[in-house]
């Protein structure tokens, strides 16, 4: 039996179209737009100005406060302007626009191919070199990853859990990334054991990646405490929490972080993304993006540079073919629908799917039949119809005691309504409603 | 492309489950039924069906059209369920008019006056079938005896449905000389199974019901939980009956195959609308049904309380809504 | 048989006289004392329970305003100075001087104004889409045109005009509660000073962006160059956030800063048409 998650979860189809396609370098585009908040917390403060000559590599921008990250030019050239340009938001956000000339790094970054495999560093020096080098979660959160690694005082962590998961359909840049990167990748894994002084790690993989459990269980063989786990296909095992439960079985408690059970999670790409930062100096300027989509002519995994629009990622891949209807930006479950080509690709940004015209639009939404399908698809045991009827009715405190707040949103009751009802649309509403009544009432 | 990008928030994957789709799932899911009681009664039991289920649509149309004022929706095909399930619960002779009477209760009251599609707390069906049952009682308990497509209605039996054969001789004589009796002509396992024997239209054959049932579960339209807590409750109450007096009580393999316990249980408990929500609270709705059903066969007025149960445990489906919760992720912390 | 008919009276009357002692003792035991007056205050009140006042509803303005000493910050805009006048009455206490407002939406987004830029398919809800995106068009200040707005209103007084795709007051309704300022989520709709004849001058546009992108984004967008600002000779007209404000309080309607707007941002409503200059004048010294 295949280890899970026992509580919810839906199995849409899993549309890997890119899984066989290497990962290629994207050409360095004439421009990029790298937005100064791309990570959970407080955005970073610009520290360059218009007109500066920037090489790849250089802070662009620096943290302000400890749960925010540095963002660095991720090509060299001269800076066009520090503006408000529109992100993946659809919303119109500070950023720093570049003008690519070569691409020249900084000298400190060692941008050889070379393996290496010696850490040197010990644990307050490694979590240094990630809050440096702007490492934050490639899981598509986004949070500082320097804040992760650092344990709260009074808590202990006794394993590291890797999310090699990849639960969302299409997306394949981690599997790629597992294929490609795979000695990069343990050697990362081991830093961010040596950072939590854990002797402990787990992947998890889930088994449509056969190749990549093989794969990584040959690379661990000799190493102690590294464990590959395969686990059975089911959305959204990808979630923190779901994965926790399916590897070591432990409950991160309802508005607790899994710390308070024990154990931290990293995605794969941030593992390598800490590999690079701490063996190489290198920070965190490019990352691999899935495009994909069923009419385009050649699916791919690229190694994109942060700031790079999305619209070039999409010409590599082929173009947008006639029946585009609408492009997302990260998976199909979680990701944000675009409204312009020109956004830039973010330390997030795991994938970009071109949907058809049959697939764009939602269907007619019905009444409500009460066929507690929601109920049973929710990993986090909550009932979305009646979060959403709550929310319609503005009935927050009552949300709030259905405990809306632990919704992760990962869209599992939308997908499987037989009725269309746009259930996450109104719990989100709820949840940012709620959010705010809780925040009012600390201030209180 | 020359066309505007869509946008809309996440989730952008849908299931390819519809409402209609689940509605003709259950309209398959009764399909063996219908068949089975159109070999045992003839043609009649199709034309009584078709009566009500386009009786139901067509009130269905009427109502939301001219009287609730909104786009009609019959094609999500829960009109044409509640059409079946209300034809299946009635005797093949019963005059049509009763038929389309029992049809415009069903939709009008049962369903419409409450908003429709969704919002209905009793199962639609059953509200016509027991408006009928207790409105025409003589007409809605003559049943014809099986006999294919050469079912006369002229030799219509009253009351004979094996249940209340039981019911009517529990006093008179210990059940298994009841059981033997040739003038009372109770049928064994195998009839029962097969569906020779008395009764309502869809409550005759077990076999055809359970083959629904599987049907329903592999396409997962439903869960298990209704129908085996109900079956299940049904089967331990009357077995502890039976096994402390078994003079006078059947066994309860006898009562899992008679009265419409497996219609009710399979298609009419498990009505989404009324029915909870929640795993834990469909448990403790099929138990309830299963007690209120052994309740009212043994100790009450009527052989038959499958239906009554429903519609009982139906008025509590708010109620353990609002008080069982699923169990919260997280909610307890187990460790280890 | 009058026996039998002797007992029933008696007998009822008996169960009578027991149950109203009953409930004459529970009814003392549990007395709670209110204020008689909150319960004429409510009387007079419209009884919309709208929640204009900034109360959950007309009960709880009732105790609030008998509570307090004055009628500082309690207003109820549904009734007007005339039930204001009643409470007052009641409460014994002056007459609060208050202006009726009504609502405005300022944005002129329409489909001719604003080029639609991508197609909205979520929920019709204006929180969850704005939370989503900039909406339809490129604009991320103006109307999403799914109707939150209207929904909230409880008097009738709003439309969505299905040709703009925006929202529209019907002035005679609309009696200033608040619950459309409220429910839009971008700060539209603002209740300004209603004047003579449902006269309006005020600036159809809430985008703080500079000159350039909102003009992009929308032709009769504020661009906040200032020329209003200049040629108002009452200081009613401020600019910040690179957009202009008409404060309904100062406004003397003197049509001025309409000719100068370059991108049309301002509306004049209810004016009969322009006269000469000369009359002009005169209707200003009048005003």
């Amino acid at each position: 039996m295949l280890k899970t998650f026992p509580k919810g979860g839906v199995h849409p189809p899993e549309n890997k179209i890119s899984a066989a396609a290497g990962i290629d370098v994207l050409p360095l585009p004439e421009q990029v737009t790298i937005p100064i908040s791309q990570h959970l917390g407080a955005p970073a403060e610009p520290a360059v100005a218009k007109g500066d000559t920037v090489k790849a590599g250089q802070i662009i921008a620096t943290s302000k406060g400890f749960v925010s990250a540095n963002i660095h030019s991720s090509v060299s050239g001269k800076v066009f302007k520090v503006d408000k340009a529109v992100d993946a938001s659809g919303y119109k956000k500070m950023s720093v626009i570049i003008k690519v000339e070569g691409d020249e790094w900084l000298d400190t970054i060692d941008t050889g191919n070379e393996h290496k495999k010696d850490i040197t560093l010990n644990s307050e020096e490694i979590i240094r070199k990630c809050a440096e080098n702007g490492i934050v979660g490639m899981g598509g959160a986004t949070f500082p990853s320097h804040v992760k690694l650092s344990i709260p005082p009074g808590k202990h962590c006794d394993v590291l859990i890797i999310n090699g998961v990849e639960c969302e359909p299409y997306l394949t840049s981690d599997h790629r990334l597992m294929l490609e990167r795979t000695g990069e990748l343990v050697t990362g894994i081991s830093i961010l054991m040596k950072a939590l002084k854990v002797e402990r790690a787990m992947i998890g993989i889930e088994n449509n990646k056969t190749d990549a459990i093989e794969r990584l269980r040959e690379f661990t063989s000799g190493i102690d405490g590294i464990s590959v786990h395969a686990l059975k296909v089911k959305y959204p095992q990808g979630g923190e929490k779901q994965l926790i439960k399916a590897l070591i079985k432990r409950e991160v408690p309802s508005g607790g972080l899994p710390v308070d059970v024990g154990t931290v999670v990293h995605n794969v790409g941030t593992a390598y993304a800490v590999y690079e930062a701490v063996q190489l100096n290198k920070p965190l300027v490019e990352r691999v993006v899935t495009v994909t989509g069923k009419e385009l002519e050649k699916p791919v995994n690229v190694l994109a540079r942060i700031g790079t629009p999305v619209s070039n990622l999409i010409e590599f891949a082929g173009g947008l073919p006639d029946n585009t209807a609408k492009i997302v930006n990260g998976g199909p479950m979680m990701g944000k629908a675009l409204a312009n080509l020109s956004v830039p690709v973010t330390k997030g940004t795991s994938g970009l799917i071109v949907f058809r015209e049959e697939e764009a639009r939602r269907k007619e939404t019905g009444p409500c039949i009460r066929c507690g399908k929601c109920i049973t698809a929710c990993a986090m045991g909550l009932e979305p119809y009646l979060l959403m009827s709550l929310t319609e009715k503005g009935m927050h405190e009552r949300s709030e005691k259905e405990k809306i707040m632990d919704c992760m949103e990962c869209g599992s009751c939308s997908y499987i309504c037989p009725a269309n009802r746009p259930l996450l649309d109104y719990i989100r509403l709820g949840k940012a409603t709620v959010g705010k009544m809780i925040k009012e009432r600390k201030q209180k | 492309m020359n066309k505007l990008l869509t946008v809309s928030p996440s989730p952008h994957e849908y299931s390819k489950e519809s409402t209609p789709k689940l509605m003709y799932g259950v309209v398959i899911a009764l399909a063996p039924a219908l068949l089975a009681t159109i070999w045992f009664f003839g043609w009649a039991a199709l034309l009584v069906t078709s009566v009500s289920v386009i009786s139901c649509v067509i009130f269905e149309y009427l109502i939301q059209k001219f009287i609730l004022k909104k786009e009609p929706s019959i094609k999500d095909g829960s009109a044409i369920v509640t059409g079946l399930l209300l034809a299946f619960c009635l005797p093949t002779n019963l005059p049509l008019g009763l038929v389309i009477l029992g049809s415009l209760v069903a939709i009008g009251v049962g369903k419409m006056t409450f908003g429709g599609l969704g919002n209905n707390p009793f199962n639609p069906a059953l509200v016509g079938r027991v408006f009928l049952f207790l409105s025409f009682p003589v007409q809605m308990t003559t049943w014809p005896v099986p006999k294919g497509f050469n079912t006369s209605f002229s030799d219509a039996i009253t009351g004979a449905t094996p249940l209340s054969v039981l019911n009517e001789n529990y006093e008179k004589m210990p059940v298994d000389q009841i059981m033997n009796d040739p003038e009372l002509s109770m049928p064994g396992y195998s009839k029962l199974f097969w569906g020779e024997m008395g009764g309502s239209l869809g409550e005759i054959a077990a076999f055809a019901l359970i083959l629904g049932l599987a049907y329903m579960l592999i396409r997962k339209i439903i869960t298990w939980h209704i129908p085996v807590s109900i079956l299940l409750t049904v089967a331990v109450f009357t077995g502890i009956l039976w096994l402390a007096n078994p003079e006078a009580n059947a066994d309860p393999l006898y009562h899992l195959m008679t009265g419409g316990l497996l219609l009710g249980a399979i298609y009419m408990a498990t009505d989404y609308v009324s029915s909870p929500m929640s795993k834990k609270g469909m448990i403790i709705y099929g138990v309830g049904i299963g007690i209120i059903t052994v309740l009212i066969r043994r100790f009450g007025a009527y052989p038959e309380g499958v239906q009554f149960a429903i519609l009982i445990m139906n008025a509590f489906t708010p109620l353990i809504n609002n008080y069982i919760k699923p169990s919260r992720f997280g909610e307890e912390v187990k460790n280890g | 048989m009058s026996s039998v008919v002797l007992i029933t009276i008696i007998s009822l009357s008996l169960l009578g006289i027991i149950a109203a002692l009953i409930l004459y003792f529970v009814a003392q035991k549990f007395k709670v004392y209110e204020d008689p007056r909150i319960d004429q205050v409510e009387e007079a009140l419209p009884g919309a329970n709208c929640g204009g006042c900034g109360f959950a509803g007309c009960r709880n303005f009732a105790e609030a305003i008998v509570k307090s000493d004055t009628f500082d910050g309690l207003n109820c805009p549904v009734g007007g100075g005339e039930t204001m006048a009643k409470i007052a009455e009641i409460l014994d206490r002056k007459v609060p001087e208050v202006e009726p407002r009504v609502a405005v939406v300022r944005c002129n987004g329409t489909p001719e104004h604003r080029k639609k830029t991508s197609e909205y398919n979520g929920a019709l809800n204006c929180t969850i889409a704005n939370s989503l995106y900039t909406g339809e068009s490129d604009c991320p200040y103006g109307c999403l045109g799914l109707g939150e707005c209207v929904d909230a209103c409880d008097f009738n007084a709003m439309y969505m005009d299905s040709e703009t795709g925006l929202p529209v007051i019907i002035d005679d309704n609309c009696v200033a509660c608040g619950a459309c300022v409220k429910a839009c989520p971008r700060n539209i709709i603002e209740l300004r000073k209603k004047a003579r004849k449902d006269r309006k001058i005020y600036v159809s546009c809430v985008n703080e962006d500079k000159g350039g992108p909102a003009r992009k984004a929308c032709k009769v967008a504020c661009i906040g160059c200032g020329k209003c600002e200049k040629v108002c000779n009452y200081d009613a007209i401020t600019i910040s956030n690179n957009l202009a404000f008409i404060d309904s309080d100062k406004c003397v309607f003197c049509r001025k800063c309409v000719p100068v707007c370059p991108t049309g941002a301002i509306l004049e409503l209810n004016f009969p048409p322009r006269k000469t200059a000369k009359k002009e004048q005169e209707e200003k010294v009048k005003a």
